[in-house]
């Protein structure tokens, strides 16, 4: 593993099946009445939020607080551009408090990178500006192996991401992860609202949903924000929703076993209708779970590596009744 | 004053067609030009092994100076300027306040006379404030003591097509040139790289070429329309040499500039998000490098210019997004085309005495000022080894206030023995003389 996770596209296919299949195990444990690991008693989880997202805060606190570290939420309102603290005295800061680990949500593409360089701990991005976000594109990639069935990569299974592609951070890191995973990736957007030069992704461009549908294990649906409608990319939010929405109709031309995915939070009626939000094909509400499982698996192999929890134990024995003790205690200390 | 005045003797010197000869400076000019000159007291300069440039002339410097002093001052500029080899630069006008008046434009001639060290050019702004509104007073800057020639909003583009038409319009009384940073507003909004592989992956907002293009091929026909002089700043894209071609074989009167970081840098330099690669116009991609060193070479760029955009630790140490547009040059510029054009076999020695002196000076209006050492010809000089082993640049030691140079660590070839300015050496063995 790397010493960061900065990127999805940084990631070899051997490290990212060792985060799935970590987030599996650490999953199963979560079933069990005690949630709580006492794997990283001791160590300080900086949540460092420069964007408002609750969801994916409170899903990084989960992770960090069932492994047992001490998490501190640091939220800056506000634009980073605007006038303030920098963020490299920011990032001195969380040092000098002893951060492990800094978890980043920056409106800034690349500022987990810059943190990277500032400070000893380990970085872990939680999304940067219309860059990457690599959690959600892990936690993806495990719901779809859950759901599809597939006991290591998603080799050949073809995912369908639809939407503003040009500004989101979850394309680019499931294109990237989906692709070093195996599986075939084909982009559905209007022609305004992906790359320029998208030809050179790792994967298939499409304006056309309807005829993608039918060849879709996975189709995931992005946010679209109705603000890209007054820069022009396009005219309505009616239109957008006909034309790139996901309704009962299109969804009945997926194949039976397809999925349906959305990273949240959604807009229903626009990209999503709520039928299909709410039916069984949807994973929605399991990648919320899943999120926690994933990012426990991430915490873990950065902060603890395979030695906190003697390596191979990981992977087949459940923790032992001492670990469970010692896992109440930190909770009275919490 | 600054330097070391008085009579010297520059001892067998490589004149840029190749011959050689020495040169004896005397009360500001080249008293004599010839072989085997006598000493007769003068101060001997073994020059042997080095090039004799004209003194380099830059069109596109921001000194800083009045209102960031923390980023440049005129003295600390104008050394880095001496350093680098040059002994004229056109101070850019985005100051604050902006040098938009005769009494800005003077201040900053006045400053750069009592430093010394390399002739001050004030460059004026071609609207108010460069508010992009109002036409400055144009006329009372020309002029002025600072007999301002060159006018330019640069960092901004004058976009307002009728704005810049009667801007071309109105110099022509006292042959002027507006020089243009060709940057259309709407499609570069949030602009933060060159748009294209490197941004989408990045995902870091796109300064796409054809912003830059457009606006040349307007500008190239309302300068041809009024029959005025146009200068392109920064060109950046193979594109945009492409349309100052066609409107150079139209016999139109347009000239452009390239500068040194466009002619070896690329946008993959982005991938780290080190904003010490920031920079506006933005680096674009190899295509790019090649048809801007093309362009150079054959003369459709007339001339290299540093963009020299000196800026504060802090201003560069943020992520990318927060940082400033801009790049130091002045004190690698030469090294730089040496690099990228002469190693490469694209431009000799006459040519490069021409694209950073000659044709610089003629574009900015300068006179004694971009004249080939002869007899008889001002005493502005600048001894080159290009033969002195490649070193990495460090930036450390720069005479320049600021840091942010892209070349940090970079081995880059050649050095500035010695810079003369009007018979006075500004720079001995590579350090400011005193």
């Amino acid at each position: 593993m790397n010493r960061h996770l900065l990127s999805a596209a940084d990631l070899s296919r051997d490290d990212a099946l060792l985060i799935l299949d970590t987030a599996d195990e650490l999953a199963r444990m979560s079933d069990r009445p005690i949630k709580k690991l006492p794997t990283l008693r001791g160590r300080t989880v900086v949540n460092l939020f420069f964007e408002d997202s609750t969801r994916t805060r409170i899903s990084f606190e989960a992770a960090a607080k069932r492994l047992s570290a001490d998490v501190i939420n640091f939220s800056v309102k506000g634009s980073s551009v605007a006038k303030g603290e920098s963020l490299k005295d920011t990032a001195l800061t969380l040092e000098a408090m002893g951060a492990d680990a800094v978890v980043i949500r920056h409106d800034a593409s690349g500022a987990p990178h810059r943190l990277a360089g500032w400070i000893r701990g380990h970085v872990v991005n939680a999304g940067d500006g219309m860059h990457e976000h690599p959690t959600q594109a892990l936690l993806d990639a495990f719901t779809i192996r859950r759901r599809l069935g597939r006991a290591s990569g998603l080799d050949g299974v073809r995912v369908t991401i639809v939407g503003d592609v040009l500004h989101s951070r979850v394309a680019r890191s499931n294109v990237a992860l989906l692709n070093i995973l195996g599986a075939e990736v084909t982009l559905v957007a209007p022609p305004t609202l992906v790359p320029v030069a998208v030809g050179s992704w790792p994967c298939e461009i499409s304006y056309d949903l309807d005829a993608v549908l039918p060849k879709s294990d996975v189709i995931m649906m992005l946010r679209v924000q109705q603000e890209r409608m007054t820069a022009a990319y396009f005219p309505s939010v009616r239109e957008y929703s006909r034309r790139y929405g996901l309704d009962t109709g299109r969804m009945g031309m997926l194949p039976e076993h397809a999925i349906v995915m959305h990273p949240g939070p959604m807009n229903r009626g626009v990209e999503i209708a709520a039928e299909v939000a709410d039916s069984p094909r949807s994973t929605i509400v399991e990648q919320v779970a899943n999120g926690v499982s994933v990012r426990m698996a991430v915490l873990y192999l950065l902060l603890g590596g395979a030695d906190l929890l003697g390596g191979a134990d990981l992977r087949g024995k459940p923790r032992d009744a001492k670990a469970s003790m010692e896992n109440k205690e930190s909770m009275v200390n919490r | 004053m600054t330097g070391v005045a008085g009579t010297w003797l520059i001892r067998g010197a490589a004149l840029p067609g190749g011959q050689r000869a020495d040169l004896r400076l005397r009360d500001g000019v080249i008293a004599e030009a010839g072989a085997r000159l006598a000493a007769a007291g003068a101060q001997v300069l073994d020059a042997d092994g080095l090039i004799a440039l004209p003194g380099l002339v830059d069109l596109h410097t921001h000194l800083r100076e009045p209102g960031r002093e923390d980023a440049e001052t005129i003295e600390t500029g104008t050394r880095a300027a001496a350093l680098g080899g040059y002994t004229a630069v056109h101070a850019m006008a985005n100051t604050e306040p902006v040098a938009d008046t005769a009494g800005v434009v003077e201040q900053v001639w006045r400053l750069g006379r009592e430093a010394g060290h390399c002739d001050v050019q004030p460059v004026g702004a071609v609207t108010l404030g460069l508010g992009g509104q109002r036409l400055a007073e144009l006329g009372a800057m020309a002029d002025s003591a600072a007999r301002v020639r060159v006018f330019s909003d640069d960092g901004r583009c004058v976009s307002d097509p009728l704005l810049m038409r009667r801007a071309l319009e109105y110099v022509k009384a006292f042959d002027g040139v507006i020089a243009q940073h060709a940057q259309e507003p709407r499609l570069t909004e949030g602009a933060q790289m060159n748009e294209g592989e490197v941004s989408g992956r990045l995902g870091l907002a796109g300064w796409p070429a054809v912003a830059e293009e457009a606006i040349i091929a307007r500008d190239c026909l309302l300068a041809a329309h009024v029959g005025s002089a146009l200068h392109v700043c920064h060109v950046s894209t193979a594109g945009s040499v492409e349309i100052i071609r066609w409107a150079k074989a139209k016999g139109w009167r347009v000239t452009a500039e390239v500068t040194p970081h466009h002619l070896l840098l690329t946008d993959e330099l982005a991938e780290g998000y080190d904003p010490v690669y920031k920079v506006n116009p933005p680096l674009r991609t190899a295509a790019d490098v090649a048809g801007l060193r093309q362009g150079l070479a054959d003369g459709t760029i007339d001339c290299v210019a540093t963009d020299h955009a000196p800026h504060p630790v802090e201003a560069k140490d943020t992520e990318w997004a927060g940082a400033a547009f801009g790049m130091t040059g002045l004190e690698i510029a030469l090294r730089a085309v040496q690099q990228a054009m002469v190693e490469t076999g694209l431009l000799d020695w006459a040519a490069v005495a021409d694209r950073m002196s000659v044709r610089p000076a003629t574009i900015g209006r300068l006179s004694g000022h971009g004249v080939l050492p002869a007899t008889g010809a001002p005493a502005n000089l600048t001894l080159y080894d290009p033969a002195a082993a490649p070193e990495p640049v460090d930036p450390a030691t720069h005479a320049s206030r600021s840091r942010n140079t892209p070349f940090r660590g970079v081995a880059l070839p050649g050095q500035v023995v010695a810079t003369f300015l009007r018979g006075t050496a500004t720079v001995l063995d590579g350090k400011l003389a005193s």
